[in-house]
């Protein structure tokens, strides 16, 4: 190449530069997302105000369908490079995340290499601790939490003759026998068992659910939830079942109607259910702390989240990734997440947000949406309630699921039934460990 | 000799054939091969480290007794769902055969279900079974029954065989009936002569006549059970409660898609592709020669 033919091709080069800087004055942020309905429209709105706030970066959310289809097309679309900025992914695929070290690009780094401000000490601790390194590094961007509390019928209770909400685990067993003897089809019910029987048990009452700080300490953890205390806890909510204390209702949230159409006076359950609840329920309703095993613990600790997190995948332009820090400090801005909070029954991720919130009234005018933060912030978390990290829990909290299922039909005691999940669930991980050396 | 002289070498006929053969090696071929290769790896979900392990997958898969247990389930629920679907279909036919005034409109409704989608026809059943919710189990509790599939697996079980079967019956129901009809009438009316009442015609000729397609019908439904059901369980109970409905295809989804665990879900459908080629060579075989026409 002479000379002046390598000048005209700079000059050629420069051209297409800066008209591809032209066509780019606004950079599209993709955005996978795995909230349908109510709140797809709501994260719809969220993208929408962010990107007429400025016009350098577009966001662009996508439905990709539940959380588990969005984290699989997530992984899909990684394997053949056509990975989003952006995807939603729930609170048990975060050890799967984590390990992988080549494909996310850590939230708390993602901000920095953009210069975005970003302070910690604003996110709630029992929120973010779930998300972070042992060295403390955040992972990634909390988006939709929300903790387990118990929702109870208020009209029930009067007609039951309950006269204060169980705060322990001896007052939801008198609560129930006056609900059943007052004519209710059972008592109490719960949802998403393994996360609210199993998880949040353990941390309420300050257990650990595996070895290894849960698993955040290295992923050669095991299981230790096949404890005495759990296992007599189950047992006994079982041998309920005879009376109709407790019904099993299925799994995740099948169990909703049971309590709306007033069948079960309590339910155990995501305080997220919140909008289900207000919409379906025709009698009134309150949200209660869990209750408290008082042979396990003389006091609660504080309770885990459940819920999804925005984790950025790598492989794309240093410029994209400034959208995406830009992006993730308006979704946590303080007016955006009391919005998101006091709209969906998340709870918000950071104090300003919940100080907003108490401030517009919202608690007052709403009583009971704070238990959730309440419960949450309760204490420093522990070791053993500052979260999990399991690897291949997904598959975990099904082999949870089928062994409590085998549980409460009677076909096994708590003990068999908890020491054979906690079996298949040590399998589980060592195949985890193995895949991911 | 002659043949050779008047069609010399052509490139035409490789043409002709052309697409068919690239559509099996790209949709067919090249899927399966890497669902061979795939099932002798361990990997992460994110394919960043990858271990070559030759069949431990499948080592690993026959020490498991949650799989065996799904072999078994598989097994149970395809006898189940072939022998309800064929049997009540044959009796539909039956009596279609015989019926001679509406007999269009009665053939039309009973073909109908069979263009429902499977999705569906399990949503169908899961509305009205559903144990707080749905009209058949209210109806159940008045009888003294407590119905509660999302707690009890044999019930469960039972409601995916009916949904299943029930989505199955008006497929069946096309080929016994067109068989029966394929029956010359002189066999049937020269056995009405003779003195032989309908339910001995029917076993004595039309039952023995129509075996081929009885036994057509038997592969047919086996191989629907074992892979197209899975639409009807992933709507009705997702594999629940306690595994008792999980069977092969619906594990392959469940470890390979919710779980991740690539490896041993491409070993499972190794597997399950060994099956169909097993069931494919059985119907070949004695479809033509073991079946008395």
């Amino acid at each position: 190449m002479s000379y002046s033919k390598k000048l005209v091709a700079t000059a050629v080069f420069a051209a297409f530069a800066s008209s591809a800087t032209v066509a780019l004055a606004t950079t599209e942020v993709q955005w996978w997302h795995a909230m349908g309905g109510t709140n797809g429209e709501r994260v719809n709105k969220l993208a929408s105000d962010f990107n007429a706030t400025q016009s350098d970066y577009k966001v662009v959310p996508v439905y990709k369908g539940n959380y588990t289809e969005t984290m699989t097309a997530a992984v899909a679309a990684f394997r053949a490079n056509e990975q989003p900025h952006i995807v939603q992914v729930f609170e048990v695929g975060t050890a799967t995340m984590m390990a992988a070290k080549g494909a996310v690009y850590p939230v708390e780094q993602v901000m920095k290499d953009a210069g975005e401000p970003f302070d910690k000490s604003i996110y709630l601790p029992a929120v973010i601790s779930y998300y972070q390194t042992p060295a403390g590094e955040l992972l990634s961007m909390p988006f939709n939490s929300s903790t387990p509390v118990l929702w109870y019928n208020k009209d029930a209770f009067k007609k039951a003759g309950v006269a204060s909400v169980p705060k322990t685990w001896d007052d939801m067993k008198s609560a129930s026998e006056k609900l059943v003897a007052a004519g209710y089809k059972c008592g109490f019910s719960f949802g998403w068992q393994s996360w609210v029987m199993i998880e949040n048990y353990s941390s309420w009452h300050n257990m650990s659910m595996g070895t290894k700080e849960n698993g955040f300490a290295g992923t050669d953890t095991e299981f230790t939830f096949n404890n005495d205390k759990t296992k007599a806890r189950l047992q006994q909510i079982a041998d309920w079942s005879k009376d109709k204390l407790f019904t099993y209702g299925g799994r995740r949230g099948d169990s909703l109607s049971m309590y709306t159409n007033g069948e079960c006076g309590m339910w155990m359950n995501s305080s997220a259910y919140y909008g289900s609840i207000k919409k379906q329920a025709k009698f009134e309703f309150g949200q209660a702390m869990l209750p408290l095993d008082t042979a396990v613990a003389s006091k609660p600790q504080n309770s885990i989240i459940g819920g999804a997190t925005l984790w950025v995948l790598r492989g794309h332009d240093k410029e994209e990734y400034k959208g995406v820090a830009k992006f993730m400090s308006y979704l946590s801005s303080s007016a955006v997440q009391a919005w998101w909070h006091q709209e969906t029954g998340y709870v918000p991720i950071t104090t300003p947000a919940y100080e907003l919130s108490k401030k517009q009234g919202f608690y007052k005018s709403n009583p009971g949406t704070d238990i959730a933060i309440q419960q949450l912030s309760l204490n420093t978390p522990t070791p053993n309630s500052k979260g999990l990290r399991f690897g291949n829990f997904v598959q975990i909290r099904d082999v949870l699921n089928e062994e409590m299922e085998a549980i409460w039909a009677g076909k096994k005691t708590a003990a068999e039934g908890l020491d054979d999940a906690a079996e298949r669930g040590n399998k589980l991980l060592r195949k985890f460990e193995r895949a991911n050396k | 000799m002659l043949k050779r002289v008047h069609f010399g070498p052509s490139a035409l006929p490789f043409l002709l054939v052309a697409p068919q053969i690239i559509i099996t090696l790209v949709f067919f071929i090249w899927p399966a091969s890497h669902a061979l290769y795939q099932s002798l790896l361990i990997q992460d979900a994110f394919g960043l480290s990858t271990e070559f392990v030759w069949f431990e997958n499948f080592e690993v898969l026959f020490e498991d007794d949650q799989y065996l247990g799904a072999f078994e389930r598989t097994i149970t629920f395809s006898i189940l769902v072939a022998t309800s679907s064929m049997g009540f279909s044959l009796i539909l036919a039956a009596m279609a055969d015989r019926v001679i005034k509406g007999s269009m409109a009665y053939r039309t409704f009973l073909i109908w279900p069979y263009a429902v989608a499977p999705v569906v026809a399990g949503a169908l059943w899961v509305f009205m079974l559903d144990p707080t919710l749905g009209i058949l189990t209210y109806g159940l509790s008045a009888l003294g029954y407590e119905w509660n599939h999302k707690l009890n697996g044999a019930e469960a079980m039972g409601l995916v065989v009916i949904a299943s079967a029930w989505k199955q019956v008006a497929y069946n129901f096309l080929f016994f009936l067109a068989a029966m009809q394929s029956i010359p009438k002189s066999l049937i009316e020269a056995a009405a002569i003779d003195g032989a009442g309908p339910i001995r015609r029917f076993w004595t000729i039309i039952f023995p006549l129509i075996s081929p397609t009885t036994f057509f019908l038997l592969v047919v439904n086996v191989v629907y059970a074992f892979f197209d059901t899975f639409g009807i369980i992933h709507a009705v109970t997702q594999g629940g409660p306690a595994n008792s409905t999980e069977i092969l295809v619906y594990k392959v989804y469940n470890d390979g898609f919710v779980g991740l665990d690539l490896g041993s879900s491409a070993a499972q459908s190794v597997i399950l592709m060994i099956i169909v080629i097993g069931l494919t060579v059985i119907q070949f075989k004695y479809i033509e020669k073991k079946v008395e026409y």
